[in-house]
């Protein structure tokens, strides 16, 4: 493998985790707070306002549905609005974070749903407010299970980040697509799928181990 | 945080004009023992508390029927009740975990499901609460999980830690002040629980179910444990349950719930060894010594027989419980009752005894008039062939 190809593969892998990372964080910081309120906003819950969940809840699911590649063209003008052009790693970043934001959601409402009831109860009954549940309950007792759901975010994040190569967003899917679909260099196809393959499991076993790390259910030896 | 300050050491009402719920004072009534001899005042009262819930298919269940009850300053209430009998919604109602449909109920002078959120969020510091499943953080060690409700308080981290030690020292914990509750016993995190429930200084303890999940001997340690709160520090204590052993141990009155009714209830000693309601006997029958022997049981009838033998039940009460009765009904009366089982039992400190006797259905009224004259309880159970 030549010099150039490997600057190449550095340079696209530099775009890819860029890309994903401030999509991620991105994300996060709105997919939280939605998916807390989407767990605590049912009828009789914390934050009770059945209509609004369920108007969230239709938002997130439709948003959900939307097929990324088709997400990434309908949005092209809030893309442009946002980061100036349609093109390149920085426009990636606005479609990447909106598909990411209500997955995020749902995963963090998946594992704050997780939390045993008798907590908020005990919570309650000893004069916590619902913004105390949420901050010194909730959120502290779902963290195990809310960095296993970042750390699939990111992973499918990594997945989307190789789609919008495809329309030009760089990374390594569009070094995939370049070099290894359109210019016929199979080995540069394969580079690619090795890297991701690489980025998925240190990623995945990075969560693994600071879920585990986090969760005091399960005693340590 | 001068505010927190004072109300962790207790005694004194903050002055915080911002906040008049902070004027509540936090401190036990009770600090000297002059003070625990002022007539008990009821702390908690429910008067006349319904609470029907929206039931499932349309159906309204009613859980609670304008109950009363009142739990005196300092005492140690059981409520007992089979699962379903309304005993968890009653015990909810005091903190407000549950709003009464209709009714009032007033906690330290303060009417709990008329108070707006915040100030109902204030009253519950000075109402602890602990759990059948201890509803521990995970998260948190022993310590951090005590630390909680002072951190919910807004007390400063000095005074936390301070409070915290207290507490792990007055449930017997210092030394596990770091474990998570995943590495403690059921007993270590009950004891957890009532550290965390006392952390704010409440004046009333709620207890709900708090020993089920425990074996008897971890009960057994976990109820001399209120007891001994409930001494050293004037607690009034409220406890819900559906085992015997917790009323007869631990409290001193007790109120016997059926249907979302309290059929019955006063001092402990009373009610269980002159029980007046159904429900109440059936909770005594539970009870080993209680109940008859197998073989007297399946060969009972409610109809004598001639040459038949009739079953009574005595009991002795207090001075009573030492007298020898049965001698005296054979010397005096000439009449041999036949000792079917028998026990002698302790209700809130005081021995009581049972006794299950035969004897000849032609002497029984002779027999009931015999013991009734020498002040003991008696009821006839049946005959047997």
């Amino acid at each position: 493998m030549s010099p150039e190809m490997i600057n190449l593969i550095a340079a696209s892998t530099g775009e890819t985790l860029y890309m994903v990372a401030v999509s991620a964080l991105i994300a996060t910081l709105f997919g939280l707070p939605l998916g807390v309120f989407l767990a605590t906003s049912a009828k009789g819950e914390l934050f009770a306002a059945p209509w609004i969940n369920r108007v969230l809840g239709v938002i997130v699911n439709a948003t959900r549905s939307t097929p990324f590649i088709i997400l990434v063209v309908a949005i092209i003008p809030f893309t442009r609005l946002i980061a100036g052009t349609s093109i390149g790693t920085n426009a990636a970043i606005v479609p990447l974070t909106i598909a990411a934001t209500p997955f995020i959601a749902r995963l963090i409402e998946g594992a704050i749903r997780e939390v045993d009831q008798g907590l908020i109860e005990a919570a309650r009954a000893f004069g916590a407010s619902p913004l105390q549940i949420v901050l010194k309950v909730l959120i502290p007792e779902a963290l195990p299970g809310i960095v296993l759901g970042l750390t699939l975010a990111i992973v499918s994040l990594l997945g989307f980040s190789a789609m919008v190569g495809a329309v030009g967003g760089g990374g390594l899917g569009d070094l995939g697509i370049r070099y290894g679909y359109q210019r016929f260099m199979p080995e540069m196809m394969l580079a690619v799928v090795v890297v991701l393959i690489v980025l998925v499991q240190a990623v995945q076993s990075i969560g693994d181990r600071l879920a585990r790390h986090l969760n005091k259910r399960i005693r340590h030896a | 945080m001068e505010n927190a300050i004072s109300h962790v050491s207790g005694r004194h009402p903050t002055t915080d004009p911002e906040d008049e719920f902070m004027n509540v004072p936090l401190g036990y009534i009770g600090d000297t023992p002059s003070q625990r001899l002022i007539p008990a005042q009821p702390i908690v009262r429910l008067e006349k508390v319904s609470k029907v819930f929206p039931g499932r298919d349309g159906q309204p269940v009613t859980a609670l029927r304008e109950t009363d009850l009142a739990v005196p300053q300092g005492s140690i209430l059981g409520v007992i009740g089979r699962s379903g009998a309304g005993k968890s919604t009653l015990i909810r109602l005091v903190n407000g975990l549950e709003k009464p449909s209709s009714g009032k109920v007033i906690v330290d002078g303060a009417d709990i499901a008329a108070l707006p959120e915040a100030a109902l969020r204030h009253a519950r510091r000075s109402i602890g609460m602990i759990f059948q499943h201890f509803n521990l953080l995970s998260s948190r060690t022993a310590a951090q999980n005590i630390a909680l409700p002072l951190e919910v308080a807004g007390f400063d981290k000095a005074e936390i830690r301070t409070r915290v030690e207290e507490l792990l020292a007055l449930v017997g914990l210092s030394d596990k002040r770091n474990r998570y509750p995943s590495e403690l016993s059921g007993g270590q995190k009950q004891r957890v629980g009532i550290a965390r429930a006392l952390a704010t200084k409440p004046k009333v303890l709620l207890s709900d179910e708090a020993t089920s999940a425990l074996d008897p001997e971890t009960t057994r340690s976990i109820l001399d444990l209120l007891a001994r709160i409930n001494d050293e520090l004037g607690l009034t204590i409220l406890l819900i349950t559906h085992e015997m052993a917790v009323i007869r141990n631990i409290a001193r009155e007790v109120a016997v719930i059926e249907g979302g009714r309290i059929v019955e209830q006063g001092d402990v000693f009373e009610v269980f060894t002159r029980p007046q309601h159904e429900v109440t006997r059936s909770f005594l029958a539970d009870e080993s010594g209680r109940a008859l022997p197998p073989y007297v049981a399946s060969r009972l009838r409610s109809e004598a027989t001639p040459g038949s033998q009739a079953v009574i039940r005595i009991g002795f009460r207090g001075p009573h419980a030492t007298d020898p009765v049965l001698a005296r009904l054979a010397r005096d009366l000439n009449i041999e009752a036949n000792i079917l089982s028998g026990s002698v039992d302790e209700i809130a400190g005081r021995p009581f005894g049972t006794l299950v006797v035969g004897v000849p259905e032609t002497s029984v009224s002779t027999t009931l008039d015999f013991l009734k004259k020498h002040g003991l309880d008696t009821e006839v159970l049946g005959y047997v062939a």
